[in-house]
């Protein structure tokens, strides 16, 4: 059976393909170094737009307004004031450009401008080394060092220096913990049980929250923190699976961990993830994203009674069987490293690689 | 790829969110029977990314259970039986997997072509995200910036009748023009246009070199007060695949398979509803429920109406966080017979969300999974409940109409331990009324069978008929306002053997008559204090009934069903019916 695989990895090698979602300027070099925060490539990617319906100010036809319109081309800016048709009469009505743009359409006696002045950025989101450009598009980044996958992300990036203040698997995190001292870094926090932690980090600029399980009705206000939350485990209270939480409290002090907290999607195949780049001799090899279930397997229990616990799968099944439930399934035997063997649905397993 | 009316054996391919089946019709005593499903994890999402490895998986299960070859060394499937006994003759393909649609409906009027266009966006796996109309204040760039906002997936246009006004629908198609002109190529929209027949050409010309592909159906609002979405739903069918391929590896190569015949599973399931509505005459209802991971969807069947409703944020799947925008914890809490702390219900409800494949795998977790089902489910049914039209038979107004036959599917129902627990959650969550049949789709072969309806109507009426359904239990639930305690039907059950059972339902009773599998009976139902069973009140019926997994169940517990208010009588009493039911 085929199984879903999170990485925890103390050294591999990650590479990330990173693409605007429009065609736009790739500004990075091959084989340049970036950071997770360096923009790797920008676009005009407008939602705002102005139309020009010259026709209909006019009162004449569209054929007639084209004429009217004379040379003005798709792509030319034009400055507000500029005056792109006028009426006849004796006293002509001028029509001008209210705010200026680029011309983006233009036909039937109308202009269409864009009139947004954003350009779209985008960030690398990892750190690393970029290994191939796609025109027009970005980039693909390779770098070594620890990987920990999360299981939902707020949808924001940085990066910064590492500090470990959870001091086991199972902190709670207080807002008094989070002082002054912790400014600008990455910080390992436990479990986030209240609103206060979360303005706490806010307020110390905090460039990244490390979290093993977030209280449910704090996803709306994690969502709207302006660094990076990263949660490991679980939606609810719960302990940071030991492998992650060992990979990460042995690089404190590390520089340049990027939380890319990205949002989880399903379809896109794009995980939150913690990456701490290692110093390396010889490149170790890129994580499987996909695992057949087989015996010795490395697994985590994705829930109740045993959810974030981790162990060996030992037996796969040859048939259904019965949970104390009732339910029927595919189940495989599972040796946890407390040495207790379980029973757990193939479904509610997940391969660490 | 021999035809489907030669073949004889059919495997059907349906790729769910959650779950991809490999199912295998085959005519055994000159009669088409369902003989075994495969199943496997499905693989349209990260990291596989293609669904070919589930669809392969799938037909390996199969073959293991069969015993028989389907896929040859080179990985090609066996297109016609060999004289070794492999192959298929035919194959047909349904899908539900894949991110919900983000459609942009777009109309004239807001309350009537627009409306349309809403009801036919809400047949599929779509969720409509912006709305364009003439109502609409928004200047012309507002509109455009709207639609290049929501980054739609499909725009649906309707509007005008035919033969009618066609500049303001002009208007509309040139806003929507702009917008996808504006958008990069590999992004552009789906258009499926289903207005005013006049302007086809115009939008064909006009759309045809933007979109990234363009469907012309026929008016789904031939006249202001007429809404027809049959020809329609056909159109969006097609338009739902011609997506998915471009969104999903292996769609397209499975297409292939199916002779392009692919289908969304809803679609196919509708059109069984369909076919069954017509063989049971004009005068009886039906209905259809499936509680999947990427949607709850109900089909309404009455006479040559068919109502298709999609709820994807009502599945159980990844989306399953979206029912606390409709519920709360505590609504769903009603439903467990365990005190359950609302936190609890709120994690697992999270965690589904983030592992949408995983099951339930302690009997609290079960209870949530099943309470969350109701809950679905019931929101589901009152919504579709308020869009069915007036001529569809109900007992009173604000009720779930008369059904004849529930057919009810999905994993939470279907995987259920026992029938007791499937059907609970069905009465708990419809509340039918009157008279109805129960069946279980135990392997979910609805939109298999959907799949094979239009060119082999033989097989699912011979599959339905063969046992690859499980007749559930006819279910009898009077409507009364009687006081709590009062008498409202007594029912007698005269047996073939001869054998006579009577018993009184009272108001918030819930009986059981057992009567097994391939017996039969004649079912005499009398109201009391002027109870209504579907003929009017007090009125007596007389039926012939088939035995079923549970038999005949008598729920006098009330339409609408009220649950009390006091925590610890409402668990005992939610143990109570599921022990009536067998546990």
């Amino acid at each position: 059976m085929l199984a879903p695989v999170s990485h925890n990895l103390a050294l591999t090698t990650i590479v990330r393909k990173r693409v605007l979602p429009v065609h736009g300027e790739v500004i990075l070099r091959l084989n340049q170094r970036v950071l997770a925060n360096s923009v790797i490539a920008e676009a005009e990617y407008s939602h705002k737009h102005h139309l020009i319906d010259v026709a209909r100010i006019l009162s004449i036809k569209p054929k007639a307004a084209e004429k009217k319109i004379g040379d003005i081309r798709v792509g030319q800016h034009l400055a507000a004031g500029t005056i792109v048709a006028s009426g006849s009469g004796l006293i002509p009505n001028d029509i001008k450009v209210q705010q200026s743009g680029r011309v983006v359409a233009l036909g039937g006696g109308q202009i269409l401008l864009d009139t947004s002045e954003k350009e779209l950025s985008l960030k690398a989101g990892i750190s690393g080394e970029v290994i191939e450009i796609i025109p027009n598009r970005g980039v693909v980044i390779q770098e070594v060092g620890a990987l920990i996958q999360g299981i939902w992300g707020n949808g924001r990036v940085n990066s910064g220096s590492l500090h470990i203040l959870a001091e086991n698997p199972a902190h709670i995190l207080e807002a008094s913990q989070l002082d002054i001292s912790l400014r600008s870094f990455v910080i390992l926090a436990g479990s986030c049980q209240d609103a206060e932690s979360l303005k706490s980090a806010a307020d110390i600029t905090a460039r990244g929250l490390i979290l093993s399980s977030l209280h449910p009705s704090l996803l709306g206000l994690a969502r709207k923190m302006p660094y990076p939350i990263i949660v490991t485990d679980a939606i609810g209270k719960q302990a940071m699976n030991k492998t992650a939480y060992k990979i990460i409290s042995t690089n404190n002090q590390r520089e340049n961990v990027t939380v890319n907290a990205t949002a989880y999607h399903r379809y896109k195949g794009i995980r939150p993830e913690v990456i701490i780049p290692l110093p390396h001799s010889d490149l170790p090899p890129i994580p499987r994203e996909v695992e057949t279930f087989a015996p010795g397997q490395n697994v985590r229990l994705r829930r109740a009674p045993h959810a974030g616990a981790m162990g060996t799968l030992v037996e796969l099944p040859t048939g259904r069987k019965t949970l104390p439930n009732g339910l029927r399934v595919l189940a495989g035997e599972v040796k946890l490293k407390n040495g207790e063997r379980v029973t757990v649905p193939l479904v509610n397993l997940e391969v660490l690689g | 790829m021999a035809s489907i009316i030669e073949g004889d054996s059919v495997l059907s391919i349906d790729v769910g969110s959650a779950t991809t089946r490999a199912i295998l019709f085959d005519v055994v005593d000159g009669r088409y029977r369902f003989i075994a499903i495969g199943q496997s994890l499905s693989t349209a999402h990260a990291p596989f990314n293609d669904i070919s490895d589930g669809v392969g998986e799938a037909i390996d299960r199969l073959a293991e259970i069969t015993g028989r070859k389907f896929i040859d060394e080179e990985q090609h499937l066996i297109s016609s039986i060999q004289e070794d006994g492999s192959g298929v003759d035919a194959i047909t393909a349904t899908i539900s997997a894949g991110a919900t649609l983000r459609i942009v409906a777009a109309g004239l009027l807001s309350e009537v072509s627009l409306e349309s266009a809403k009801n036919l966006a809400e047949s599929t796996y779509g969720q409509v995200v912006e709305s364009i109309s003439l109502n609409d204040p928004r200047k012309e760039e507002e509109q455009i910036d709207a639609i290049l906002k929501t980054k739609p997936d499909l725009i649906i246009i309707a509007g005008g009748t035919d033969e009618g006004a066609s500049r303001s629908l002009k208007k509309i198609i040139e806003i929507i023009g702009l917008a996808i002109y504006l958008m990069p190529k590999d992004e552009r929209p789906a258009i499926l246009f289903a207005g005013n027949q006049q302007m086809a050409q115009e939008v064909h010309d006009t759309l045809e070199p933007l979109s990234s592909s363009l469907h012309i159906t026929s008016n789904i609002r031939p006249s202001v007060t007429t809404e027809d979405l049959r020809p329609a739903r056909t159109a969006l069918a097609k338009a739902f695949v011609e997506i998915r391929k471009t969104q999903i590896p292996g769609i397209e190569a499975l297409d292939m398979w199916a002779g392009g015949r692919m289908l969304p599973s809803v679609f196919a399931e509708g059109r069984i509803i369909h076919l069954l509505s017509k063989l049971y005459g004009a005068e009886k209802a039906l209905l259809s429920v499936n509680l999947g991971a990427s949607a709850a969807t109900l089909s309404v069947g009455f006479g040559s109406h068919l109502q298709t409703k999609v709820y994807p944020h009502l599945g159980m799947g990844e989306d399953i966080a979206k029912l606390l925008n409709y519920t709360t914890p505590e609504n769903i809490a009603r439903w467990l017979s365990i005190d359950i702390p609302l936190q609890e219900i709120s994690d697992y409800i999270y965690t589904k969300a983030l592992y949408p494949n995983s099951i339930p795998a302690t009997k609290e977790d079960l209870q949530i999974e099943q309470a969350l089902g109701r809950e679905a489910l019931r929101i589901a049914a009152e919504s579709t409940q308020k869009k069915l039209p007036d001529d569809v038979p109900a007992l009173k107004k604000n009720l779930f109409p008369l059904f004849e036959l529930i057919l009810a599917g999905g994993s939470v129902i279907s995987n259920a331990p026992s029938f007791g627990q499937s059907l609970l959650i069905l009465l708990d969550a419809l509340q039918p009324t009157g008279i109805s049949t129960i069946i279980l789709d135990k392997n979910n072969l609805l939109p298999a069978l959907g799949a094979t309806a239009d060119v082999n109507s033989l097989l699912p009426v011979q599959a339905l008929e063969t046992g690859a359904f499980i007749n559930l239990a006819t279910v009898v639930s009077p409507v009364s306002s009687a006081r709590y305690g009062t008498g409202i039907l007594k029912a007698t059950l005269r047996r073939a053997d001869g054998s006579v059972s009577t018993e009184e339902l009272k108001q918030g009773g819930f009986k059981l008559f057992p009567l097994r599998m391939g017996e039969t009976a004649d079912l005499n139902l009398q109201p009391l204090h002027r109870a209504d069973i579907g003929r009017g009140a007090g009125k007596k019926v007389t039926t012939k009934v088939g035995g079923s997994a549970l038999g005949i169940v008598l729920d006098g517990r009330g339409r609408p069903l009220d649950l009390t208010s006091d925590d610890v009588r409402r668990r005992e009493l939610i143990k109570k019916w599921l022990w009536t039911l067998g546990g």
